[in-house]
């Protein structure tokens, strides 16, 4: 916007990789690559136009690479050029999005890459969360163990329904079916069976949860005059937000973290969104338990308090629905750590692109991405259009 | 787990991390590390024309992509060199040793190994000729090449020989795909001085808390500062031992490291007089009629740090409304 003395942001290329449980064909370094590749090849660009590199990824105990940026400056074309990562556990492939696009914006780089990446395959999500810490009593729970009281919370405090959960992941992984990338496919998916899948953490079942996947996305972000040398239609950030909370503090509210809402509304308010539900055409939220899609409604300011399983409830939220959440399949179908926040924002950017194939939101303008993570601790998101911002 | 108070009275332990990462090796450290199985050593030809040994799967100047695959010998030059007067474990040798950057016959970049050097470091200078000592079992990593050791001093060792590099197709019967890569990290932890008072409490079996002069709220376990004021608690408060399950999840699957009979239950329990819910075992009660707002009291057992689980005290249910800000 400039009358802020912001330079406009445009995506202009998206790339991912096909997802998988495990991805043995590559090295780290040629999966993200073939992510990077395919974010080029969108944006009409070669490595000789990009000015600097920011990645991300999840926690090192996820997967032992201490420093990426050391050991993929090679894959991803930084040898003399300014690289630098982001870290913040779950939400990061959202933060490392916006903090590309603040160089954008700032004008500090012309045309950022940003790439984010996880192979889950090579390490163990479950022992990096648990590491045996001295006098801490342990955790009596793997994540999804940690999730289930703030969704058995959530269920007591708006009085929803039992099958709201198996409605979301019933969603989520028929929208998949249409989105190649996708890591599940399941095409013989029903209410059912989600409903019939074994109870791992009560109230959470089996099939309402996040697949463990590897896989990388990448972007280019670039300003005005690297939006008009683009070949294809550009995604124009019209804001982006991080806030941050502690896991647990006295007053944290765990089923609607404030850190989430004061995040969406600075997003809102930058991009002059009143009516989040009326103005925004389509939504990638970060969702790797499936109630997590009627808490996030509430949270950002989707749906009043205690009314988000309703909009889920009423299918409103389904791809031809007048508020699409997660048409791409979400996190779960998709689920490398690092990638995922980055996914969300991707998938935004190509919704108002008009490039999302079979799971295209009709006429989508406006679409917010989003991403959490940490124990509901780090919030980022996105909301992009298809015009450039006002001023 | 040894344990150690300071003058201060905190505490700390060892903590120590470690895991065998694996790692996908993509076409080109496939190739290379099958070769040193096959006492192979491969290089890549990078876009200018350089031979690359290690090779690399992507150019470090164009960033295009590298396979074309060349052999070179199993003798090099040192380019520079330290001296590792104390080996730690897992190094390549047990002795003092030298790290050496050695650049092989037919390479144009150098690779990081060790030198065997009986002679100690007044035997090691950069320039001197050396060569391979492979590993007697050879498994498709680098630790196939043993170490290098010094060529017996020579016409060759004042004038290299030009060796140029041989094109390889990196085909091998039987190659090595991916590695496992153990890291182990050795941290000191120390919890600070609030938790250490806290721990302290815990082994009369008293729970104390550490009150916000600002907001009021009482902290548990304490750390020292309330983050949302950020300011530091110092006012302590026990509390419970009674207190109430906020809400809770019943564990059907067994969670890694722990061993506890499934189905059981995780549940967040606020004692009587905290800010924010603690999470526990409920056990003594059905798994199927644990419910929120069950009131529960600790259970110790004779050589646990914490109480082993949490059980119903027998009385009423607390009102949702009593504790529905906790969750």
């Amino acid at each position: 916007m400039s009358s802020t003395g912001k330079e406009p942001v445009a995506v202009v290329g998206v790339g991912q990789t096909r997802h998988a449980a495990a991805r043995r064909d590559v090295s780290l370094a040629g999966l993200v690559r073939e992510a990077a590749l395919r974010a080029l090849e969108d944006a009409g660009a070669d490595w000789a136009d990009i000015d600097a590199v920011v990645i991300g990824k999840a926690p090192d105990f996820f997967e032992g690479v201490m420093r990426p940026e050391l050991y993929l400056a090679d894959a991803l074309g930084a040898v003399g050029k300014p690289m630098l990562r982001v870290h913040t556990a779950g939400s990061v492939g959202g933060s490392t999005a916006l903090v590309a696009a603040n160089l954008v914006a700032a004008r500090v780089h012309r045309t950022v890459l940003t790439l984010a990446f996880e192979k889950q395959s090579e390490s163990n999500a479950m022992w990096g969360l648990s590491l045996p810490v001295p006098f801490q009593q342990p955790l009596l729970a793997g994540a999804g163990g940690f999730f289930a009281p703030h969704v058995r919370a959530y269920m007591r405090r708006t009085g929803a329904p039992d099958h709201i959960g198996a409605v979301v992941a019933c969603k989520d992984r028929r929208n998949a079916l249409k989105n190649p990338y996708a890591h599940l496919h399941e095409e013989d998916i029903t209410l059912e069976k989600v409903r019939s899948s074994p109870m791992l953490w009560d109230p959470i079942r089996y099939a309402e949860t996040c697949p463990s996947s590897d896989g990388a996305c990448a972007m280019v972000l670039t300003d005005r005059t690297g939006a008009g040398r683009a070949p294809g239609p550009a995604a124009w950030v019209h804001g982006g937000a991080m806030r941050s909370e502690p896991t647990l503090f006295a007053g944290k509210d765990a089923v609607s973290p404030r850190a989430g809402s004061d995040c969406a509304a600075d997003v809102y308010r930058q991009a002059g969104i009143t009516d989040p539900r009326r103005e925004i055409d389509a939504v990638e939220m970060y969702v790797p338990f499936s109630w997590y899609e009627p808490m996030w409604l509430e949270n950002l300011g989707f749906a009043e308090p205690g009314e988000g399983w309703r909009l889920t409830e009423s299918g409103a939220t389904a791809l031809d629905g007048d508020l699409p959440v997660n048409p791409s399949g979400g996190v779960l179908s998709t689920n490398p750590i690092g990638a995922s926040g980055m996914l969300r924002f991707a998938e935004a950017a190509l919704q108002v692109r008009g490039r999302a194939g079979e799971h295209q939101v009709k006429d989508a303008r406006t679409a917010l991405g989003h991403a959490y993570g940490g124990g509901s601790q780090f919030f980022s998101m996105w909301l992009v259009g298809d015009r450039p911002p006002a001023g | 787990m040894t344990t150690g108070a300071s003058a201060t009275g905190a505490l700390s332990a060892p903590l120590v991390v470690e895991f065998p990462f694996t790692r996908s090796l993509g076409p080109v450290q496939s190739a290379f590390l099958t070769g040193l199985r096959e006492r192979t050593v491969l290089g890549v030809t990078a876009a200018d024309g350089r031979t690359l040994v290690p090779p690399v799967e992507y150019d470090p100047v164009t960033a295009q992509e590298l396979r074309t695959l060349v052999e070179v010998e199993p003798t090099g030059t040192v380019t520079t060199w330290t001296w590792n007067p104390a080996p730690r474990r897992g190094q390549p040798l047990a002795r003092p040793f030298a790290w050496v950057l050695v650049r092989l016959d037919g390479a144009d970049s150098a690779l990081l190994h060790a030198l065997d050097a009986p002679g100690g470091p007044a035997s090691v200078r950069t320039g001197m000729r050396v060569r391979i000592r492979w590993a007697a079992e050879r498994h498709g990593a680098i630790t196939d090449i043993a170490c290098f050791e010094p060529l017996d001093a020579g016409p060759a060792d004042e004038d290299p020989p030009t060796a140029q590099p041989r094109p390889h197709d990196g085909e091998f019967a039987d190659p090595v795909t991916g590695i496992t890569a153990p890291a182990r990290l050795d941290y000191t932890y120390t919890p600070g001085r609030a938790q250490s008072r806290f721990l302290a409490a815990l082994r009369d079996r008293r729970t104390l808390g550490e009150r916000c002069p600002a907001c009021r709220k009482v902290y548990v376990p304490p750390r020292g500062a309330c983050p949302t004021c950020g300011v530091a608690t110092d006012e302590q408060v026990e509390l419970g031992p009674a207190g109430t399950v906020t809400t809770f999840c019943v564990v059907n699957i067994k969670a890694k490291g722990l061993d506890i009979e499934v189905p059981y239950v995780y549940g967040h329990i606020a004692l009587d007089g905290a800010g924010l819910a603690l999470h526990g075992r409920i056990a003594g009660i059905p798994y199927d009629e644990v419910r929120m707002g069950l009131r529960v009291e600790p259970v110790w057992t004779e050589d646990s740090r914490y109480p082993d689980h949490y059980r119903p005290t027998g009385e009423p249910d607390a009102d949702y409304e009593s504790y529905k800000e906790l969750l």
